[in-house]
C-alpha cells in the first residue's frame, strides 16, 4: 500500500517534470516528430482497420435492433453518436495503449537497463528532456488524430453495411445524423476525450519505462502494467468525463 | 529511415487525421448548418415545456432559425422560461405565435415559430406573448379514454 | 599546468537503504594519469563512479573533481561539469536507435552550435582514433562487443574531456578486442592529456596499462600502490586476487551453519 502510494507520488512528480523540461521537445521538433511517427504513424493500420469494423458491427446491431420500432433511418444517428462520444476516443484509447504505450514504455525500459539514460545523464543531458519528453508529447498529439480517423473510419463502416449492403435510406441516414450530432456538444467533447486519453497513456507509458526494473522481467512487467493501468485508467476518466460533458440538464 | 521520409509519413498521418475530424465536423455534425454568426436573444413562457432541452432547436417552417440558451423557472409565475439564441439573419414579426413540438411521435422536442402578421418585429431580449405548451401525451391519451368512455355513456 | 590533482575523495561514506556500501575512502587521482580501482564484483567500484559524476550524493565526506566539490553543485554547475567529463559504461550503453555516427556526434550536437561539416570532421577524427571510421554507417545492433565498446570509447572523449571513466571496459571481451581496448585507454589518455580512471576486475590487463592502483574490499581501500608494488604484494586479500586463487581472505563458501549441522539437522 505504502509502496503504491509512494509510485503515484513519483509519478506525479514525473508528470510535472516532463512539462518543466519540455522546452527541447518543441524547440527541436524534430524529436517529437519522430515520436508522433512512431505513437501515430505506426497505429495507423490498426486504428483504421479495428475503426471500420467497429462501425459495420454497429451498423448490424443497430439496424437489427431499430427497425423493430420502424425507425431504421435512425442509424445514421446510433452509428454516429455511439462512435463520436463514446468508442472512437476509448476504443482508440485502449488500441493505443497497446500498441504504442507498451513501445514506448519497452523503449524507455530497456534504454533504462542498458544504461543509456545513465549514460545520457553522464552526458550533461537530461534523459526526460531529450527522451521522455518528445515521446510523451508524441502520444498527446497523436491520439485525438487517431480517435478522429477511428471515428471516421467507423461512420463509414457503419455506412457500408447500413446503407450499402442492407439498403436504409442513403438521405436520411446522413441528414438525420447531421441533424441531431452537434459539433460542440459530440464532437469536440470526443476530441476533448481523446487528448485526455493521449495525456494518460503517453503518461502511463513513459512512467513505467522510466521506473521499469532495470531488467529484462522489470521491462516485460512493466510493458504490461503499461496496457492494464492505462486501460483501467481510460475506462475510469471516460465514466469522469462523460459525467461532466453529457449529464443533460 | 531517414528524415524527409519521416517528415511524409508524419504529414501523411496529420493531414488524414485533420481530414477526419473535417469530416465528422461538417458531414457527420451539423456544424455547417448552426452558423456560429451572430446572434440576438428571444424569451418565451411556457406552462409546460415537456421534454425540451438545452440546445434543442428553434425551427420556423421547418428550418433550423435558432437554438435554446437556457431554461430557467419562474417562481412569481409558476412558468418555465425558456431563452433562445435566434440566428440575426432571421427576424420574426411580434405576434408570432411559439410551440412546443415533438418530431414524430417520439422524436426530440423543439420550439415552433408560426409567424404572425404584424409588421413591427421582436427585438432582442423580448418576449413571445403567444405561447402553447408541449402536448403531454398521458394527457391526450387519458382525454381520449375519458371522451371514449362519455361517448359510449351517451349512446346508451 | 595545475599541480592539484583532478579528483580528490576525503573520507567518503555512502549507505544505500541502511546497507553500507562504502565507508572512509580516501583517493587521489592526479592529472594525466591513468588510475586502476580493483575489487571483487559488488564491492562499490561503479557506486564510486557514480559519486565522482555526481549520479549519487555522499552520506557524508566530500567529492573534489577539479577543485568543485561534486555534491554542493546545482544542477547547472554538475552539468557543466559533466560536460568535461567522458564515461564508458560496462556494456557500452551505445544509442540503439542511433547510427554509430549519430551516437558520436550525440554530445556535439546537443551541447554545440557546431556546423554539421565540421562535427562531420571531429566524428571521423574520433572514429579513426579507435580504429572504426569504416563503420559510421552501423547500427549498433550490427557491431560485435569488442567494436561496440570501442565506439561507446569514441562516443565518451567526444568533446575532450578533463577525466575519463571507464566502467569495467574489459567484461566480456575476447582477448584481442580486450588488449586493443588496454592500448586506447592508454594513448587516448595521453593524446587527450586527460585523466582516467578505470574501475575493472581485470588485473593482468589493467596492471599493463595503469599508473596506480587501488584496491577496495568490502567497502574500503585495502591496498594502493603502482603496478609492480600490487604484483609483489604481500597482503593476502591483494595476493588472492592478483593471482586468481580461489580460497584465501574471500572464502569459497558462501557464510552457512557448519557442514556437519546441516547433514544432521536433515537426519532428524
Amino acid at each position: 500500500m505504502t509502496s503504491r502510494l509512494w509510485q503515484l507520488g513519483f509519478a506525479s512528480r514525473f508528470f510535472i517534470a516532463i512539462f518543466l523540461y519540455s522546452g527541447t521537445s518543441f524547440r527541436r521538433f524534430q524529436l517529437t516528430l519522430r515520436e508522433v511517427f512512431f505513437s501515430g504513424v505506426m497505429s495507423l493500420i490498426i486504428i483504421m482497420v479495428s475503426g471500420l469494423f467497429v462501425g459495420m458491427v454497429l451498423g448490424l446491431q443497430g439496424y437489427d435492433t431499430l427497425q423493430r420500432y420502424g425507425s431504421a433511418e435512425a442509424l445514421g444517428i446510433l452509428v454516429a453518436l455511439s462512435l463520436v462520444r463514446e468508442l472512437g476516443p476509448v476504443v482508440a484509447a485502449l488500441l493505443f495503449a497497446s500498441r504504442a504505450g507498451s513501445a514506448i514504455t519497452a523503449e524507455i525500459g530497456l534504454m533504462k537497463a542498458t544504461e543509456q539514460l545513465s549514460a545520457m545523464e553522464m552526458m550533461a543531458v537530461n534523459p526526460i528532456a531529450r527522451v521522455v519528453a518528445p515521446r510523451f508529447w508524441g502520444g498527446v498529439i497523436s491520439m485525438p488524430l487517431l480517435a478522429a480517423l477511428f471515428s471516421a473510419m467507423g461512420i463509414f463502416g457503419g455506412y457500408l453495411v447500413g446503407v450499402v449492403l442492407i439498403g436504409v435510406d442513403e438521405g436520411s441516414f446522413w441528414s438525420q445524423m447531421q441533424a441531431t450530432v452537434d459539433f460542440r456538444e459530440d464532437i469536440v467533447n470526443g476530441i476533448i476525450k481523446s487528448f485526455v486519453f493521449g495525456v494518460i497513456v503517453s503518461w502511463v507509458a513513459v512512467f513505467e519505462g522510466y521506473d521499469a526494473e532495470p531488467t529484462a522481467e522489470g521491462v516485460s512487467g512493466a510493458t504490461t502494467r503499461t496496457v492494464v493501468t492505462s486501460s483501467l485508467a481510460i475506462l475510469a476518466a471516460d465514466f469522469v468525463l462523460t459525467a461532466l460533458m453529457f449529464r443533460g440538464v | 529511415m531517414n528524415r524527409t521520409a519521416l517528415d511524409l509519413w508524419v504529414g501523411f498521418f496529420v493531414a488524414i487525421g485533420l481530414a477526419a475530424v473535417l469530416f465528422l465536423a461538417l458531414k457527420v455534425g451539423n456544424l455547417s448548418a448552426s452558423s456560429s454568426g451572430e446572434t440576438y436573444a428571444l424569451q418565451a413562457k411556457f406552462d409546460n415545456i415537456g421534454g425540451l432541452k438545452v440546445r434543442s432547436a428553434v425551427k420556423s417552417s421547418g428550418v433550423v432559425v435558432g437554438r435554446v440558451a437556457h431554461i430557467d423557472y419562474d417562481s412569481a409565475n409558476y412558468v418555465a422560461v425558456v431563452s433562445m439564441q435566434m440566428d440575426a439573419r432571421y427576424k420574426f414579426p411580434r405576434d408570432t405565435f411559439a410551440t412546443i413540438n415533438t418530431s414524430g411521435l417520439l422524436g426530440d422536442q423543439f420550439i415552433g415559430f408560426e409567424v404572425g402578421g404584424e409588421s413591427e418585429m421582436l427585438k432582442a431580449g423580448e418576449s413571445i406573448k403567444k405561447t402553447q405548451s408541449a402536448v403531454v401525451l398521458e394527457k391526450l391519451i387519458s382525454q381520449f379514454m375519458f371522451n371514449q368512455a362519455s361517448d359510449s355513456k351517451d349512446k346508451k | 599546468m595545475n599541480q592539484e590533482p583532478l579528483v580528490q575523495i576525503r573520507d567518503l561514506n555512502f549507505s544505500y537503504d541502511n546497507r553500507k556500501i562504502l565507508s572512509g575512502i580516501n583517493l587521489t587521482i592526479p592529472r594525466g594519469k591513468v588510475v586502476a580501482i580493483m575489487g571483487s564484483s559488488g564491492c562499490g567500484k561503479t557506486t564510486l563512479l557514480r559519486l565522482i559524476g555526481g549520479q549519487l550524493k555522499p552520506s557524508s565526506g566530500e567529492v573534489k573533481v577539479n577543485g568543485q566539490i561534486v555534491d554542493q553543485l546545482d544542477s547547472a554547475g554538475l552539468y557543466a561539469m559533466r560536460r568535461r567529463m567522458g564515461m564508458l559504461f560496462q556494456f557500452g550503453a551505445l544509442f540503439t536507435d542511433m547510427s554509430v555516427f549519430d551516437n558520436v556526434a550525440f554530445q556535439m550536437r546537443e551541447h554545440t552550435d557546431l556546423p554539421e561539416d565540421l562535427i562531420h570532421d571531429l566524428v571521423m577524427m574520433k572514429l579513426h582514433a579507435v580504429g572504426l571510421r569504416g563503420a559510421q554507417n552501423l547500427m549498433p545492433s550490427e557491431l560485435s562487443g569488442g567494436m561496440a565498446r570501442r565506439v561507446a570509447l569514441a562516443r565518451s572523449i567526444s568533446l575532450d574531456p578533463m577525466l575519463v571513466m571507464y566502467d569495467e571496459p574489459f567484461a566480456g571481451l575476447d582477448p584481442i578486442s580486450l588488449s586493443v581496448i588496454g592500448v586506447l585507454i592508454r594513448k587516448l589518455n595521453d593524446a587527450l592529456g586527460a585523466s582516467s580512471i578505470v574501475v575493472t576486475h581485470d588485473v593482468q590487463e589493467s596492471l599493463k596499462i595503469v599508473d596506480y592502483v587501488y584496491f577496495v574490499s568490502a567497502g574500503k581501500i585495502v591496498a594502493e600502490g603502482t603496478a609492480d608494488e600490487i604484483r609483489q604484494s604481500k597482503i593476502p586479500y591483494v595476493h588472492q586476487f592478483v593471482w586468481g586463487e580461489a580460497d584465501g581472505p574471500v572464502p569459497f563458501h558462501y557464510p552457512s551453519m557448519p557442514y556437519g549441522d546441516e547433514m544432521m539437522q536433515a537426519v532428524n
